[in-house]
Protein backbone atom coordinates (compact mmCIF):
# COMPACT_ATOMS: atom_id res chain seq x y z
CA UNK A 1 0.00 0.00 0.00
CA UNK A 2 1.38 3.47 -1.25
CA UNK A 3 0.50 6.54 -0.65
CA UNK A 4 -2.38 7.35 -3.11
CA UNK A 5 -3.50 4.05 -2.00
CA UNK A 6 -4.16 5.52 1.34
CA UNK A 7 -5.63 8.67 0.34
CA UNK A 8 -8.09 6.44 -1.80
CA UNK A 9 -8.84 4.44 1.90
CA UNK A 10 -9.39 7.55 3.60
CA UNK A 11 -10.65 9.67 1.06
CA UNK A 12 -13.58 6.99 0.09
CA UNK A 13 -14.91 5.26 3.43
CA UNK A 14 -18.13 7.24 2.58
CA UNK A 15 -19.35 10.39 0.15
CA UNK A 16 -19.08 7.80 -3.40
CA UNK A 17 -21.18 9.73 -5.20
CA UNK A 18 -24.23 8.75 -6.98
CA UNK A 19 -23.88 9.93 -10.62
CA UNK A 20 -23.49 8.07 -13.97
CA UNK A 21 -19.18 8.32 -13.81
CA UNK A 22 -19.03 8.51 -10.07
CA UNK A 23 -15.45 6.89 -10.06
CA UNK A 24 -14.77 9.85 -12.73
CA UNK A 25 -15.79 12.34 -10.04
CA UNK A 26 -14.15 10.79 -7.19
CA UNK A 27 -10.87 10.02 -8.94
CA UNK A 28 -11.27 13.94 -9.80
CA UNK A 29 -10.72 15.21 -6.16
CA UNK A 30 -7.95 12.30 -5.57
CA UNK A 31 -6.24 14.32 -8.15
CA UNK A 32 -6.09 11.25 -10.27
CA UNK A 33 -7.66 9.90 -13.21
CA UNK A 34 -10.80 7.16 -13.53
CA UNK A 35 -9.14 4.63 -14.60
CA UNK A 36 -6.37 4.45 -12.08
CA UNK A 37 -9.08 4.95 -9.81
CA UNK A 38 -11.01 2.22 -10.76
CA UNK A 39 -7.70 -0.43 -10.74
CA UNK A 40 -6.08 0.84 -7.47
CA UNK A 41 -9.49 0.30 -5.64
CA UNK A 42 -9.72 -3.53 -7.51
CA UNK A 43 -6.13 -4.37 -6.51
CA UNK A 44 -7.13 -2.87 -2.64
CA UNK A 45 -10.16 -5.40 -3.28
CA UNK A 46 -8.06 -8.45 -4.12
CA UNK A 47 -5.08 -7.77 -1.47
CA UNK A 48 -7.84 -7.95 1.04
CA UNK A 49 -7.52 -4.26 2.40
CA UNK A 50 -11.19 -3.39 1.72
CA UNK A 51 -13.54 -5.90 2.30
CA UNK A 52 -15.68 -4.37 0.15
CA UNK A 53 -16.11 -1.35 -2.09
CA UNK A 54 -20.08 -0.28 -1.93
CA UNK A 55 -23.03 0.69 -0.20
CA UNK A 56 -23.01 -0.33 3.43
CA UNK A 57 -26.87 -1.66 4.24
CA UNK A 58 -28.19 -1.02 7.25
CA UNK A 59 -30.63 -4.09 7.83
CA UNK A 60 -33.36 -1.91 9.79
CA UNK A 61 -33.45 0.29 7.04
CA UNK A 62 -34.29 -2.11 4.87
CA UNK A 63 -37.44 -3.19 7.24
CA UNK A 64 -34.98 -6.10 8.22
CA UNK A 65 -33.93 -7.11 11.94
CA UNK A 66 -29.98 -7.44 13.61
CA UNK A 67 -28.40 -8.76 16.20
CA UNK A 68 -25.29 -9.13 18.24
CA UNK A 69 -25.12 -12.83 19.86
CA UNK A 70 -22.17 -14.25 21.79
CA UNK A 71 -21.33 -17.95 22.35
CA UNK A 72 -18.95 -19.60 25.00
CA UNK A 73 -17.60 -22.47 22.50
CA UNK A 74 -14.96 -25.05 23.98
CA UNK A 75 -11.53 -24.43 22.72
CA UNK A 76 -11.58 -28.07 21.11
CA UNK A 77 -14.68 -27.81 18.85
CA UNK A 78 -13.90 -23.55 17.62
CA UNK A 79 -13.12 -25.15 14.04
CA UNK A 80 -16.37 -27.24 14.38
CA UNK A 81 -18.43 -24.40 15.63
CA UNK A 82 -17.16 -21.77 13.20
CA UNK A 83 -18.21 -24.01 10.18
CA UNK A 84 -21.55 -24.55 12.14
CA UNK A 85 -22.22 -21.11 12.44
CA UNK A 86 -21.20 -19.72 9.69
CA UNK A 87 -22.98 -21.37 7.32
CA UNK A 88 -25.96 -19.51 8.07
CA UNK A 89 -26.17 -16.96 5.60
CA UNK A 90 -27.72 -14.43 8.14
CA UNK A 91 -24.25 -14.48 9.95
CA UNK A 92 -23.02 -11.09 8.44
CA UNK A 93 -19.56 -10.79 10.92
CA UNK A 94 -18.31 -13.66 13.16
CA UNK A 95 -14.97 -12.71 15.34
CA UNK A 96 -13.79 -15.05 17.56
CA UNK A 97 -12.21 -13.36 20.96
CA UNK A 98 -10.33 -13.75 23.92
CA UNK A 99 -12.86 -14.11 26.67
CA UNK A 100 -15.14 -17.02 27.99
CA UNK A 101 -17.69 -15.93 25.85
CA UNK A 102 -15.27 -16.56 22.71
CA UNK A 103 -17.66 -16.48 19.72
CA UNK A 104 -19.74 -12.93 18.76
CA UNK A 105 -21.45 -12.63 15.50
CA UNK A 106 -24.05 -10.10 14.04
CA UNK A 107 -26.86 -11.58 12.68
CA UNK A 108 -28.78 -9.63 10.19
CA UNK A 109 -32.19 -10.75 8.55
CA UNK A 110 -35.03 -9.17 6.91
CA UNK A 111 -37.40 -9.94 9.79
CA UNK A 112 -37.31 -10.28 13.55
CA UNK A 113 -38.69 -13.83 13.79
CA UNK A 114 -35.52 -14.76 11.71
CA UNK A 115 -33.15 -13.78 14.13
CA UNK A 116 -35.21 -15.94 16.69
CA UNK A 117 -35.30 -19.18 14.30
CA UNK A 118 -31.52 -18.83 13.55
CA UNK A 119 -30.55 -18.67 17.05
CA UNK A 120 -32.92 -21.51 17.99
CA UNK A 121 -31.05 -23.29 14.57
CA UNK A 122 -27.04 -22.73 15.67
CA UNK A 123 -27.95 -23.74 19.19
CA UNK A 124 -29.92 -27.16 18.15
CA UNK A 125 -26.75 -27.61 15.59
CA UNK A 126 -23.85 -27.02 18.05
CA UNK A 127 -25.93 -28.15 21.97
CA UNK A 128 -24.02 -24.33 23.09
CA UNK A 129 -26.11 -21.69 24.26
CA UNK A 130 -26.44 -18.46 21.92
CA UNK A 131 -26.74 -14.96 24.63
CA UNK A 132 -29.20 -12.75 22.62
CA UNK A 133 -28.27 -8.97 22.80
CA UNK A 134 -29.37 -6.45 20.38
CA UNK A 135 -28.92 -2.93 20.27
CA UNK A 136 -31.17 -1.39 22.16
CA UNK A 137 -29.87 2.42 21.89
CA UNK A 138 -27.25 3.45 19.49
CA UNK A 139 -24.84 6.79 20.43
CA UNK A 140 -23.78 7.93 17.39
CA UNK A 141 -20.02 8.30 16.37
CA UNK A 142 -18.12 9.61 13.96
CA UNK A 143 -14.93 7.88 14.06
CA UNK A 144 -12.88 6.87 11.02
CA UNK A 145 -9.75 4.93 10.51
CA UNK A 146 -7.19 6.36 9.27
CA UNK A 147 -4.59 4.04 6.94
CA UNK B 1 -38.44 -2.08 0.59
CA UNK B 2 -40.36 -3.00 -2.68
CA UNK B 3 -39.35 -5.49 -5.42
CA UNK B 4 -37.00 -2.95 -6.93
CA UNK B 5 -35.26 -2.44 -3.86
CA UNK B 6 -34.47 -5.48 -3.40
CA UNK B 7 -33.24 -6.29 -6.51
CA UNK B 8 -30.67 -3.33 -6.11
CA UNK B 9 -29.55 -4.30 -3.15
CA UNK B 10 -29.05 -7.84 -4.26
CA UNK B 11 -27.05 -6.65 -7.28
CA UNK B 12 -24.96 -4.34 -4.59
CA UNK B 13 -24.37 -6.38 -1.52
CA UNK B 14 -21.45 -7.52 -2.55
CA UNK B 15 -19.81 -4.13 -3.71
CA UNK B 16 -20.62 -2.11 -6.75
CA UNK B 17 -19.16 -3.08 -10.21
CA UNK B 18 -15.60 -1.82 -10.38
CA UNK B 19 -16.20 -0.17 -14.27
CA UNK B 20 -16.65 3.57 -15.31
CA UNK B 21 -20.36 3.24 -14.92
CA UNK B 22 -21.15 1.20 -11.88
CA UNK B 23 -24.81 2.56 -11.33
CA UNK B 24 -25.84 1.61 -15.18
CA UNK B 25 -23.98 -1.53 -14.38
CA UNK B 26 -26.43 -2.29 -11.80
CA UNK B 27 -29.00 -1.16 -14.17
CA UNK B 28 -28.40 -3.83 -16.60
CA UNK B 29 -28.22 -6.24 -14.03
CA UNK B 30 -31.85 -5.51 -12.40
CA UNK B 31 -33.52 -4.58 -15.41
CA UNK B 32 -34.26 -0.76 -14.13
CA UNK B 33 -33.51 1.92 -16.00
CA UNK B 34 -30.66 3.57 -14.62
CA UNK B 35 -32.33 7.08 -13.31
CA UNK B 36 -34.32 5.02 -11.14
CA UNK B 37 -31.94 2.69 -9.53
CA UNK B 38 -29.69 6.27 -8.49
CA UNK B 39 -32.75 7.62 -7.36
CA UNK B 40 -33.80 4.49 -5.67
CA UNK B 41 -30.03 4.33 -4.18
CA UNK B 42 -30.10 8.12 -3.11
CA UNK B 43 -33.53 7.42 -1.29
CA UNK B 44 -32.36 4.48 0.56
CA UNK B 45 -29.04 6.75 1.69
CA UNK B 46 -31.74 9.67 2.52
CA UNK B 47 -33.53 7.32 4.77
CA UNK B 48 -30.32 5.34 6.20
CA UNK B 49 -31.04 1.97 4.81
CA UNK B 50 -27.58 2.52 3.18
CA UNK B 51 -25.49 3.86 5.72
CA UNK B 52 -22.84 4.99 3.12
CA UNK B 53 -21.53 3.98 0.21
CA UNK B 54 -17.54 3.41 0.05
CA UNK B 55 -14.59 1.78 1.29
CA UNK B 56 -15.13 -0.82 4.03
CA UNK B 57 -11.62 -1.71 5.23
CA UNK B 58 -10.52 -4.42 6.75
CA UNK B 59 -9.09 -3.29 10.17
CA UNK B 60 -6.15 -5.73 10.21
CA UNK B 61 -5.01 -4.93 6.44
CA UNK B 62 -4.47 -1.28 7.51
CA UNK B 63 -2.43 -2.28 10.53
CA UNK B 64 -5.05 -2.16 13.38
CA UNK B 65 -4.69 -5.78 14.58
CA UNK B 66 -5.60 -4.16 18.46
CA UNK B 67 -9.35 -4.25 18.40
CA UNK B 68 -11.01 -4.42 21.80
CA UNK B 69 -14.73 -4.26 22.51
CA UNK B 70 -15.20 -2.74 25.63
CA UNK B 71 -18.06 -3.45 27.63
CA UNK B 72 -18.91 -1.50 30.76
CA UNK B 73 -21.55 -1.78 33.42
CA UNK B 74 -22.96 1.49 33.82
CA UNK B 75 -26.45 2.11 35.86
CA UNK B 76 -29.70 1.96 33.68
CA UNK B 77 -30.55 5.81 35.08
CA UNK B 78 -27.51 7.41 33.80
CA UNK B 79 -25.96 4.75 30.36
CA UNK B 80 -28.00 7.32 27.35
CA UNK B 81 -26.45 10.66 28.71
CA UNK B 82 -22.79 8.70 29.21
CA UNK B 83 -23.33 6.82 26.11
CA UNK B 84 -23.81 10.18 24.10
CA UNK B 85 -20.86 11.66 26.03
CA UNK B 86 -18.71 8.44 24.88
CA UNK B 87 -19.57 8.47 21.77
CA UNK B 88 -19.04 12.31 20.85
CA UNK B 89 -15.46 11.61 22.45
CA UNK B 90 -14.53 9.80 18.87
CA UNK B 91 -12.29 6.97 20.52
CA UNK B 92 -14.62 4.61 19.70
CA UNK B 93 -16.36 3.59 16.36
CA UNK B 94 -19.59 2.30 17.78
CA UNK B 95 -21.07 3.01 20.88
CA UNK B 96 -24.73 1.12 21.76
CA UNK B 97 -26.44 -0.39 25.00
CA UNK B 98 -27.76 -4.05 24.70
CA UNK B 99 -29.24 -5.95 27.24
CA UNK B 100 -27.65 -7.43 30.39
CA UNK B 101 -27.27 -11.16 30.90
CA UNK B 102 -26.86 -11.46 34.64
CA UNK B 103 -25.32 -12.87 36.32
CA UNK B 104 -22.50 -13.95 34.02
CA UNK B 105 -22.95 -10.13 31.79
CA UNK B 106 -23.42 -7.19 33.59
CA UNK B 107 -22.58 -5.22 30.62
CA UNK B 108 -24.77 -2.70 29.22
CA UNK B 109 -22.40 -0.15 27.43
CA UNK B 110 -20.60 -1.41 24.40
CA UNK B 111 -18.03 0.34 22.71
CA UNK B 112 -15.26 -0.88 20.13
CA UNK B 113 -11.71 0.51 20.20
CA UNK B 114 -8.73 0.14 17.72
CA UNK B 115 -5.49 0.70 17.31
CA UNK B 116 -1.97 -0.53 16.48
CA UNK B 117 -0.95 -2.45 19.35
CA UNK B 118 -3.19 -3.37 22.30
CA UNK B 119 -1.33 -0.17 24.38
CA UNK B 120 -2.75 1.80 21.78
CA UNK B 121 -6.01 0.78 22.16
CA UNK B 122 -5.94 0.49 25.79
CA UNK B 123 -5.33 4.79 26.22
CA UNK B 124 -8.49 4.84 24.65
CA UNK B 125 -10.25 2.48 26.79
CA UNK B 126 -8.62 4.56 29.64
CA UNK B 127 -9.88 7.94 28.45
CA UNK B 128 -13.31 6.41 28.17
CA UNK B 129 -13.10 4.80 31.76
CA UNK B 130 -11.98 8.88 33.09
CA UNK B 131 -15.41 9.91 31.71
CA UNK B 132 -17.65 7.26 32.97
CA UNK B 133 -15.82 7.29 36.07
CA UNK B 134 -17.56 5.85 39.12
CA UNK B 135 -20.80 5.70 37.01
CA UNK B 136 -18.79 2.44 35.42
CA UNK B 137 -19.09 -0.25 38.00
CA UNK B 138 -16.99 -2.28 36.33
CA UNK B 139 -15.58 -3.19 32.64
CA UNK B 140 -13.75 -5.67 30.71
CA UNK B 141 -12.00 -5.38 27.50
CA UNK B 142 -12.32 -8.18 24.86
CA UNK B 143 -9.89 -7.98 22.18
CA UNK B 144 -10.49 -9.62 18.42
CA UNK B 145 -7.84 -12.72 18.30
CA UNK B 146 -9.40 -13.30 14.60
CA UNK B 147 -12.11 -12.56 12.04
CA UNK B 148 -14.12 -15.60 10.95
CA UNK B 149 -16.43 -13.65 8.79
CA UNK B 150 -16.84 -10.54 7.30
CA UNK B 151 -19.55 -10.67 4.72
CA UNK B 152 -21.93 -8.00 5.94
CA UNK B 153 -25.50 -8.47 5.04
CA UNK B 154 -26.89 -10.88 2.31
CA UNK B 155 -30.47 -10.81 1.60
CA UNK B 156 -31.36 -14.55 -0.09
CA UNK B 157 -31.74 -14.98 -3.23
Amino acid sequence: MDDLDRRIVNALQGGFPVCERPFAVAAEGLGMDETTLIARIAALRAEGVLSRFGPLYKAEGLGGAVTLAAMAVPEDRFEEVVALVNAHPEVAHNYARDHQLNMWFVLATEDEARIAATIRAIEAETGLAVLNMPRLAEYHVGLRLEA
Amino acid sequence: MDAADRRIVQATQAGLPLEPRPYHAIAEATGLPPAEVMQRMERMLAEDAIRRIGAVPNHYALGYRANGMVVWDVADEVVDALGARIAALGLSSHCYRRPRHPPHWPYNLFTMVHGRERAEAMRAVEAIAAVLGPAARAHEVLFSTQILKKTGLRLAG
